[in-house]
């Protein structure tokens, strides 16, 4: 096996024995970037001179005794968070040229750890949208499947995994943006619970969601990218305290015993069969591992789209007011007066999706209109929570599909941005209750094209919902499947 | 028709904190343009604020100064509306939950004390500012003073005269300044005053449509643009008019104001809470310890000083006006405290004309108080008079030397031998037979000639008491 197909454990154990250099590695995942990349198409940056230097850099932290964690491993970055010297675009023509004079979160600790940053990944312009389509810059393709989209918005970042571009990267989930890519490209993706990730140099979509998690090629390698990046940053005022566990000690300690909950609002009609066969099997293998599954109701669940609508684009539209052309990214230049500068750079900077969110986000909050939209649908979202924690109440974790489809042709959905924002169904509960949520390989669909298993934990449990993953991972070879690109 | 006059203030205080509300910026004044800046404060893309502490600490200094409750969890809010000093958008402050409320602010007018009520004050960022001046047809944004910290102050539409509404202002100046908060400095645009204003005819209790004033950024335009104000809605109302609710500005070379935006045009904030920022709580042990290292308000002062040294509630008042004045006159009394009055009068008098005269606020004074106890003090022994203390006063300020030195130096030890006093008194009438005999023969008036002429002998050191003693005994022969 080539070292670029490897996963994080694998290189882990072979660069602390010294049986290849980061260097090495870096060169490997360098060179399948070379020969598969213009046809994915998964990276809007490679930084292939930074990343072999930093290579050098772990290598001699590697000779000097240094071991574990990240050290030497090549890894990239979904491009909405930023980086210093390296352009964070957004996949915005508004944040084109836009290069940060400082680090965020992430690249601080991939630095720290001696992680190596192989470049930024293509998204879903400011993430928003279901399959990466409403990029700018260009459109990510499914490995498995070049004419059908990676799912979004960190499409760029699940491909670029299932196309061993990286041995993982790092998406941002706001409404199922890890895990309906992870799901479509046939790897694993975690989103975290809300505030178990610094969202320090996440350029923000909608604030209360947003959470950082790893997309990777097993549920081993989710539970060492976690423990990496978990923790309180006093530079995120939302950041839990709470301590990090070892993530990866636990993950053998079987499920035997462990009550999972079925939600029966989430199989739903018109939902794909093989998709709801696939994720029942998955269920039934939890089941044959020990486990006691139970049908739960979370009897909300209607209404979660249309409170992810309503708090997700008033968030944005406040979020993304700072793109105004005055100090930093595109500024119209024809413009005769200030209010024609603003309208003009942002007309001309933001494209369909990102304009239809903030006006919808705009309206929300207007005047006479809050009590109606934003403040029901924060009503709402409490509703949402406490099914959960109702739940809760009986079950360990709860296991549903991950997205009701798996993937689907490049410009089948663009047309209709309803049936775009359903490929989300089954992931925006979880954001609105800030709950921690899985999602990895249990199958594939009519169309050979891979199907995610959902699993979700309590706040800050995500020890419990790793340990249940790798348990189906290893009596399953889904995970192992590979694109031949 | 007769009017009662309706205001209301909104007063933004600049806090005197060293660094910015939401990064570690610096906040100093004047710095080159854009100097004190970081990609939090320029709202960089990514970013997140982090509350400074002492913001809030400062609010709830505020809030204990003014009998408010303090609110727990009290909760930010981001306030939108687009323009080039603003970096993201929108103003981090606070809507529905502010972290203080129900205040009160004693006001004195006319020696007549009244309550006005304190709304609420919340804690919030200030923006940029653009600059058009030299620079053509492009406008420039410093970003320096974005994101250092505000609190803002709302009352009561209870006051009801300009007088008031200065009053008011002065009141919390004062208090800012006692609390050490708030530099104050109404130029530099530390303290910052909108206004709101409406008239209603007398005994009606519907207030009128109030129009906002702004851009008064001293007290005299407050009160100028007030007093324009009335006359202004006044003469609309006599003459059948109606006010439009509307922003008005203060013009202050022109002296008027001017409309600046109607209600039809007023922003639409959009407030939503700042999800970025945990709901702030203030514990109770919180509280108790700001409120122990909180400094005596000047109320509790000004009452002190007059039941502990019998001053006037005037001359207390004029004491209590800044803490530094106040702690200066504390220490001279300290230093020597057989007549608190005597020193008032000097603080208030000799010190304050130099002071004034010279442009040096109190606390660069360079006489000590302990110094200016000193002259009290030998004014209390007799020692001199207070007419040759003046002297020595002047010998003082500006050398450094204590009134002992002086006094000795200069031999200005008043004269009260009676034996000396006797002696001078007698050279005068031998010079003034004449006199003498005219005021023996009933010209009264004469006496103060004779004193006048033994001061003049004595050059200014014989004791007046004396000499009036004396005199009136040897003139009567």
């Amino acid at each position: 096996m080539e070292p670029h197909s490897w996963t994080i454990h694998e290189a882990r154990e072979r660069l602390d024995n010294g049986r290849i250099t980061a260097t090495g590695l870096t060169r490997s995942v360098l060179a399948r970037i070379e020969a598969v990349e213009p046809r994915v198409a998964a990276f809007n940056t490679v930084c292939a001179d930074m990343a072999l230097e930093q290579a050098a850099a772990a290598d001699r932290r590697l000779q000097a005794g240094e071991r574990g964690g990240l050290l030497g491993i090549p890894l990239a970055l979904k491009d909405n968070m930023i980086t210093q010297g390296v352009a964070t675009t957004c996949s915005s023509r508004i944040l084109k040229n836009f290069v940060p004079p400082a680090d965020g979160a992430m690249a601080a600790r991939f630095k720290e750890q001696g992680a190596i940053n192989l470049g930024k990944t293509n998204l879903d312009e400011f993430a928003m949208g279901s399959s990466t389509e409403n990029s700018a810059t260009q459109i990510t393709r499914n490995p498995w499947n070049l004419e059908r989209a990676p799912g979004g918005s960190s499409g760029g970042a699940a491909a670029c995994v299932a196309a061993d571009m990286a041995l993982a990267a790092l998406g941002s989930d706001t409404g199922g943006s890890i895990r309906q890519p992870a799901a479509l490209c046939g790897v694993v993706g975690l989103k975290p619970t809300y505030g178990r990730v610094s969202r320090y140099g996440l350029v923000a979509f909608a604030s209360s969601l947003d959470q950082i998690g790893p997309i990777t090629k097993d549920v081993a390698d989710a539970a060492i990218v976690l423990g990496a990046i978990a923790g309180r940053d006093p530079l995120d005022a939302t950041s839990s305290a709470r301590p990090v566990p070892d993530y990866s000690r636990g993950l053998k300690d079987g499920i035997k015993g462990l009550r999972i909950g079925v939600p029966r609002e989430y199989f739903i009609d018109g939902m794909d069969a093989p998709v709801a066969d696939a994720v029942r099997a998955a269920i039934d293998t939890l089941k044959g591992l020990g486990a006691t599954v139970r049908e739960i109701s979370l009897p909300h669940t209607r209404y979660a789209v249309a409170t992810y609508y309503l708090v997700a684009t008033a968030e944005a539209s406040s979020n993304l007011g700072r793109y105004d052309g005055v100090r930093y990214g595109h500024r119209a230049m024809d413009a005769r007066d200030l209010l024609e500068m603003y309208m003009a750079t942002r007309d001309q900077g933001f494209g369909p999706e990102v304009k239809r969110r903030i006006m919808l986000g705009t309206y929300a909050l207007s005047a006479g209109y809050y009590d109606a939209y934003y403040k029901k649908a924060q009503q709402a979202r409490t509703l949402i929570l406490k099914d959960f924690t109702d739940a809760f109440g009986q079950v360990d974790v709860i296991a549903t599909p991950t997205s009701p489809t798996g993937a689907f042709r490049l410009g089948e959905r663009t047309a209709d941005p309803l049936q775009m924002y359903l490929s989300d169904i089954f992931t925006i509960s979880i954001n609105l209750a800030g709950l921690p949520g899985m999602s990895q390989p249990c199958g594939v669909d009519g169309n050979g094209m891979p199907v995610g298993l959902q699993l979700i934990g309590k706040a800050f449990d995500e020890a419990t919902m790793l340990r249940a993953g790798w348990a189906f991972e290893q009596a399953t070879a889904f995970h192992k499947a590979k694109p031949s690109l | 028709m007769k009017y009662e006059v309706v205001i209301g203030l909104e007063v933004h205080c600049q806090l005197s904190t060293n660094t910015k509300i939401f990064c570690g910026c610096a906040t100093t004044f004047g710095n080159p343009p854009n100097s004190q800046t970081c990609p939090i404060c320029l709202g960089h893309p990514g970013v997140l604020p982090v509350l400074n502490r002492k913001v809030v600490e400062y609010a709830v200094m505020a809030g204990l100064a003014t009998r408010s409750t303090i609110s727990s969890p009290n909760v930010f809010s981001r306030k939108h509306y687009f323009y080039p000093d603003l970096p993201k958008g929108y103003q981090i402050s606070q809507f529905d939950k502010p972290i203080c409320e129900h205040g009160t602010i004693e006001i004195v007018v006319d020696g007549t004390p009244k309550r006005i009520g304190l709304t609420r004050i919340h804690m919030e960022e200030d923006a940029g500012k653009n600059l058009h001046e030299g620079l053509g047809d492009v406008s420039h944004v410093d970003l320096n003073r974005a994101g250092v910290p505000l609190l803002e102050m709302v009352s009561e539409p209870d006051l009801r005269s300009p007088e008031e509404a200065v009053a008011y202002l002065k009141k919390i100046r004062t208090l800012v300044i006692y609390l050490g908060i708030c530099d104050a400095n109404m130029e530099q645009g530390n303290l910052r005053c909108d206004a709101n204003i409406s008239l209603r005819p007398v005994g009606r209790e519907k207030f009128g449509t109030k129009v906002e004033m702004k851009n008064m950024n001293s007290f005299r335009f407050l009160k100028q643009a007030l007093e324009y104000e009335i006359k202004r809605q006044a003469k609309v109302l006599d003459e059948g008019g109606t006010i439009v609710q509307e922003t008005r500005l203060w013009d202050t070379k022109r002296g008027v104001t001017e409309s600046m935006r109607s209600k039809e045009e007023a922003h639409d904030y959009r407030y939503m809470p700042e999800p970025d920022l945990l709901p702030v709580v203030v514990e109770r042990a919180w509280i108790d310890a700001i409120r122990q290292n909180m400094p005596e308000l000047p109320d509790a002062k000004r009452e002190r000083f007059v039941a502990d040294f019998g001053l006037s509630e005037y001359d207390a008042d004029v004491l209590t006006v800044s803490r530094e004045l106040a702690d200066y006159y504390e220490a001279a009394v300290a230093a020597f405290s057989g007549d608190p009055k005597t020193t008032c009068n000097w603080v208030m008098g000799e010190l304050a004309a130099k002071l004034n005269e010279t442009g040096t606020p109190i606390e660069q004074c360079p006489m000590t108080a302990a110094q200016l106890a000193g002259i009290v003090q030998a004014i209390h022994s007799g020692e001199i008079s207070g007419k040759i203390a003046k002297t020595v006063f002047g010998e003082m300020y500006g050398t450094g030397k204590d009134a002992a030195q002086v006094i000795r130096e200069q031999g200005l030890v008043q004269v009260s031998d009676s034996g000396a006093i006797d002696a001078m008194i007698q050279s005068v009438m031998a010079a003034n037979p004449d006199k003498v005999a005219d005021y023996r023969g009933g010209k009264d008036k004469l006496f103060g000639f004779f004193v006048g002429q033994v001061m003049k002998a004595s050059q200014g050191q014989a004791n007046p008491q004396m000499v009036n003693e004396r005199l009136k005994a040897l003139l009567a022969g």
